[in-house]
């Protein structure tokens, strides 16, 4: 008999039939079980020895959550077990959710992306995750089953720290939730890191922007942050200066400089906390100055 | 140990079933259980690529997966694009464009690449270097490999 490998550590693989099933399992066994979806934080984690949990719950595909649907009058919802490549290739995910289509094509790899999903990138809570921005900004929403029955987590909420959630023992996300997006509505990804792609980010940069007659300035342009604090970070400033001003060379400057002001990062292996800081703002200045060209100024 | 599960799976067309520990990742089953070792191991973490498989079509880090996970479902290994008397036309392409030096890297690339040209009949040059971007190879600075996938997308429309 096959040995397994010796750098993962002992546990169960518990395949439940029900979302009932799994909540109540998960709930039974707090502190020592987690939900496995596409598995790529994992994997990874457990094989560190980060990980030491006793189960691992698959829940990959329970209850219909292996869809997506767009409605055209409710918008879009993505089944949690969906693999991110079927979402960055439907049709109406690029053309009413740029923002988001552009994120997932930048994570890691094409291969990783045909098993990581977007709902486990979000529950993973890194703040270097690539789609949280976009999901964020496009006021983002999870349906949560837990023992107690359903109910809906808004993204805006959600993150408490690196790794840490709004998320109890018994939870599992069965899909995230996109409203219809504004009318005119234009969106994209930045992401630094240390090439071209498949590694996480130095930092990234989601920017949203739409026409709005209630601003003073005519639109209404929102910012995200990836890898510059314990969580994903939107900087409120940014859309109130260029909500507030005319959108200008000048106004988007100050809203870049807002855009630094608002962040703590830290050093690690891939960039200095300096080194962040500045990007933060000369890749925020770079990413409004595209966004408010396509807006069509 | 972890109670055993029964695994049915299809690899490269034929029906294997066995029983597995569920720790035993989907590199290891392919590699010591069924004795396929064209798929490399490399990282294990997901990501060099040469542990790349098809699933159900798909490339996938057979690193990433367990075993039975893959239940009920198919796999492509390396070995099952073609043998040596009869390459598939990537594996003609890389080998007659020198894409290879020490091969260690090249069933992860050849496995990624055939969904990609079977998609792409026509790509260009960035849309080769974007599919290969998951890959890492470590001898060849990566332009042969470029040329074979040109040289393959050419055989392959012809
Ligand atoms: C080589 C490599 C490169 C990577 N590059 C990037 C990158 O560039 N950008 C990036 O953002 N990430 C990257 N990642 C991290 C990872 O791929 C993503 O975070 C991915 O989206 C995780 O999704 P998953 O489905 O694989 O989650 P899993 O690994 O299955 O789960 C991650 C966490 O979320 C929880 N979880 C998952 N689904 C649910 C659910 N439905 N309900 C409740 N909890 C749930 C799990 O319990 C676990 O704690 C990389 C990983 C690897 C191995
Ligand atoms: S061995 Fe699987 S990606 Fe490197
Ligand atoms: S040929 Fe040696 S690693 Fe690619």
């Amino acid at each position: 008999m096959l040995e397994a490998h010796p750098g993962l550590p002992e546990f169960d693989y518990i395949k439940p039939k029900t979302l009932a099933e799994a909540s109540r399992f998960l709930a039974d066994h707090a502190g020592e079980a987690r939900p496995l979806s596409g598995g790529t934080d994992i994997f990874v984690r457990m094989r560190d020895g980060v990980w030491k949990d006793k189960y691992l719950v698959d829940i990959k595909g329970l209850d219909g959550t292996d869809e997506i649907v767009y409605d055209p009058s409710k918008g879009l919802t993505i089944g949690a077990a969906v693999a991110m490549n079927r979402v960055s290739a439907h049709p109406d995910v690029k053309k009413h959710y740029a923002a988001l289509a552009d994120a997932v094509d930048k994570v890691a790899s094409y291969q990783l992306r045909n098993r990581a999903t977007i709902v486990g990138n979000i529950c993973n809570a890194s703040p270097a995750g690539d789609t949280i921005g976009a999901c964020l900004l496009l006021g983002g929403a999870l349906d949560v089953h837990g023992v107690d029955g359903a109910r809906t987590e808004p993204l805006a909420s959600f993150f408490e720290g690196p790794g840490s959630t709004a998320l109890k023992p018994g939870d599992v996300v069965t899909s995230l939730r996109l409203p219809l997006p504004p009318k005119g509505l234009v969106g994209r990804y930045y992401k630094l890191g240390r090439n071209k792609s498949s590694d996480l980010s130095i930092i990234g940069v989601t920017v949203v922007g739409f026409p709005d007659k209630r601003a003073a300035s005519g639109y209404r342009i929102k910012l995200a942050l990836a890898s510059v604090a314990p969580t994903p970070l939107v900087v409120a400033q940014v859309e109130e200066i260029l909500a507030a001003k005319p959108v200008t060379e000048q106004t988007i400057a100050e809203a870049a400089q807002a855009a630094m002001d608002a962040c703590t990062p830290i050093d690690d292996v891939r960039a200095s906390a300096r080194y962040r800081k500045m990007m933060a703002r000369n890749l925020s200045q770079k990413a409004l100055t595209e966004i408010w060209n396509q807006l069509g100024r | 140990m972890s109670d055993l599960f029964n695994v049915n799976v299809t690899v490269n067309g034929t029906l294997y079933e066995r029983e597995v520990e569920p720790r035993i990742l989907l590199s290891d089953f392919l590699r010591h259980d069924l004795g396929l070792t064209g798929t490399h191991v490399g990282c294990e973490h997901g990501v060099c690529g040469a542990c790349t498989v098809l699933f159900d079509g798909n490339p996938v880090r057979s690193c990433l997966m367990f075993a039975v996970q893959t239940n009920g479902h198919e796999v492509t290994t390396v070995e099952g694009l073609g043998d040596i008397d009869d390459l598939h036309p990537i594996q003609q392409a890389f080998w007659e464009a020198h894409a290879l030096q020490c091969g260690f890297c090249t069933p992860g690339f050849l496995t990624t690449l055939v969904p990609f040209l079977e998609e792409n009949p026509d790509p260009s040059e960035e849309e080769i270097r974007n599919a290969i971007s998951g890959n890492l190879c470590r001898c060849t600075g990566y332009q042969h490999i470029v040329e074979a996938v040109q040289l393959a997308a050419e055989k392959m429309r012809a």
